[in-house]
């Protein structure tokens, strides 16, 4: 299957930093309440993609995984991963560089 | 949004008209004292009415968090010991501190959140004070309970604390999401190591200030920081006995995981797309109630819809659905939106540049997939003053359940409204989410209303009502919503550890060996 997942030459950039910082990452788009849409960046040992989970593809070689069902209700959307200013409340670990990365869906897809 | 109309606006913080003082840098809050960061590092903190940076705030690193372990554990064999009657009087103490300063913890959480100053005045302080009387009672009526096994056999059960906890806090209403966490917990003999929200660090340590004096050294510590630095740290950390969150499913997956590694319970409460349901009936008068279920749809605006709860599906019966929502919708274009010190203001600005946009891109995917926009989806003209501020219109689609902006928390005033033909097709399009938060059903037909309450998959249906919150009511979530509930005293369990002395009053052997 086709990845359904990309990211932008800026957030790219952010993730090799963070890669070269934490090692190897792993992405998981979140849900429900406060930064509940965006996608979070953690080390990859640290929350691997679960028996529930459907992998997009890989941003940066990094794999980016959401909640199958969330997935199935969100129409199987495709995404890009950008970065926008400002930290988010999460665990993400872009916070650091006080930027955090947001998930667009483009109409016209990847 | 100029207005002829008297308006009681309140002055900002620091200004000296305004009840509330302010430094230009806080420091955590551990042990009783003020204690600089040991990063020595500070992040500037936004007002969203305007964008502009009022203080600044410690951002603190792991050491910080290990600092206020130290405290909580120095504190907490003391604490435990008081009495419940003890610790209740300091329970209602500090709710008595909020009570006298209810104006300057109105105007500070509004002034750092953005939710109208209406709002915080009459809802959110209040509610956090009743919190902290209502588990000061609670714990004064605990008992544990007695088995008697056999005549010679006994099994006592005793409540004891769990010693120090964590707790993360989220930034939708950061005093009173406070005051549900930290009351239970004090309650039951804990110290507690509090990480507030990034957004939202300040007006709990306005609440310290208040509260520093009743409240024994190191009981209650905030640290403030990063979430993926002080957050985790917390979370990880082998020296507290139950970690509490509320705020995304990712994140609550990630505390659930690191309470699993510690071997220690955990609460989360994650949000939710709670529908408000609307049956043909409410409109069979024109009357009080329903000028009630009109106000009851339009709750979804309610601290700009920065709720775990907003009723943000509203699914209403297809032969009402025209007039009904003409009603609605004219009551949305009434809402006055702008400064939320104005006592005048229903509706202020999102709480960060981030929920905004997201609220943005949430209102392009909606029209992307081709929901009917019935008002709003503008960031609104506000007067110059405000022109830095996060602001974002209360908005209305109209569209269908499978949509993705009927499946996922926008956190913003974004309502997605669709019909319904029967009582069974509203229950499935109610049930039809991956979240169990709140929900709310509206009819004049006492025994629909008991039905449909039973039926809907969710921790919280409001019936008639929506978006009260009266200590003693237990909240939290079905589903993905989360695990655990709050605002009850059942709270007391999830911070008791439970004690069993089995007593043998037999003089005689078991005669096994």
């Amino acid at each position: 299957m086709a990845d359904r997942v990309r990211a932008t030459e800026e957030a790219l950039e952010v993730i090799e930093r963070l890669r070269a910082a934490h090692g190897p990452l792993v992405f998981h788009q979140s849900g429900g309440c406060c930064d509940g849409t965006a996608p979070m960046c953690l080390r990859a040992d640290e929350l691997p993609g679960g028996p529930n989970d459907a992998c997009l593809g890989h941003v940066g070689g990094a794999p980016f995984f959401i909640d199958a069902d969330q997935d199935r209700r969100w129409g199987a959307p495709t995404f890009v991963i950008d970065v926008a200013a400002g930290a988010s409340e999460s665990f993400s670990l872009e916070a650091f560089e006080d930027v955090h990365f947001v998930t667009h869906t483009p109409s016209e897809g990847l | 949004m100029a207005t002829t109309e008297q308006r009681t606006t309140y002055a900002a913080p620091g200004h000296p008209d305004s009840p509330v003082t302010l430094r230009e840098r806080y420091e955590n809050f551990i042990g009783g004292e003020w204690v600089a960061p040991t990063t020595g590092r500070y992040r500037a903190n936004v007002t969203p009415g305007t964008g502009e940076t009022f203080c600044e705030i410690s951002s603190s690193g792991p050491d910080d968090i290990e600092l206020a372990l130290d405290a909580a554990h120095a504190a907490k064999d003391a604490w435990a010991q008081r009495s419940p009657a003890e610790r209740a009087a300091v329970l209602d103490a500090i709710a008595d501190a909020i009570d006298a300063n209810r104006e300057m913890l109105a105007v500070a959480e509004s002034y750092e959140n953005g939710k109208p100053v209406r709002e915080t005045l009459n809802a959110d302080i209040p509610l956090a004070a009743d919190h902290f009387r209502y588990f000061a009672a609670a714990v004064r009526a605990e008992e544990g309970r007695i088995s008697e096994i056999d005549d010679q056999t006994y099994a006592y059960h005793f409540h004891e604390p769990l010693g120090v906890v964590g707790q993360i806090i989220p930034f939708n209403f950061p005093i009173l999401m406070a005051a549900w966490k930290i009351a239970p917990a004090l309650a039951a003999g804990n110290c507690t190591v509090v990480k507030p929200a990034s957004p939202t660090p300040w007006s709990i340590l306005k609440l310290c200030e208040v509260i520093g004096d009743v409240v024994p050294a190191g009981v209650l510590n905030v640290v403030n920081g990063p979430g993926a630095e002080i957050g985790k740290a917390l979370a990880t950390n082998k020296r507290i006995a139950k970690i509490a969150f509320t705020g995304e499913t990712v994140t609550g997956r990630l505390i659930m995981s690191y309470a699993a590694q510690s071997l220690i319970p955990s609460t989360t409460e994650l949000g939710g797309k709670s529908p408000n349901i609307f049956f043909a009936d409410v409109m069979a008068e024109d009357d009080a109630f329903l000028d009630k279920a009109i106000e009851g749809l339009i709750l979804y605006a309610f601290n700009k819809g920065e709720v775990c709860t907003c009723p943000s599906r509203a699914l209403i019966h297809e032969d009402i659905y025209e007039p009904f929502m003409e009603r609605c919708l004219e009551r949305i274009r009434a809402i006055r939106q702008g400064d939320p010190l104005d006592l005048a203001t229903m509706i202020g600005p999102q709480v960060s540049t981030a929920q905004m946009e997201k609220i943005e891109s949430y209102v392009k995917i909606g029209r992307d997939e081709g929901a009917e926009l019935l008002i709003g989806g503008e960031r609104p003209e506000v007067d110059d003053d405000l022109a830095g501020g996060f602001y974002f219109e209360p908005t209305v689609f109209k569209g269908t359940n499978d949509m993705r902006i009927f499946q996922e928390e926008i956190f913003g005033p974004v309502l997605a409204v669709t019909t319904f033909k029967d009582d069974a097709d509203a229950l499935a399009i109610a049930n039809d989410t991956m979240y169990g938060l709140g929900a709310g059903v509206w009819t004049r037909d006492g025994a629909r209303a008991f039905r449909m309450g039973r039926a809907i998959k969710a921790g919280r249906v409001w019936t008639n009502c929506y978006h009260q919150y009266p200590a003693g009511a237990a909240f939290g979530g079905y589903k993905a919503s989360g695990v655990g509930r709050e605002n009850h005293r059942m709270m007391l369990d999830h911070y008791s550890q439970t004690k069993c002395l089995l007593v043998s009053y037999d003089p005689n052997p078991m005669g096994f060996f």
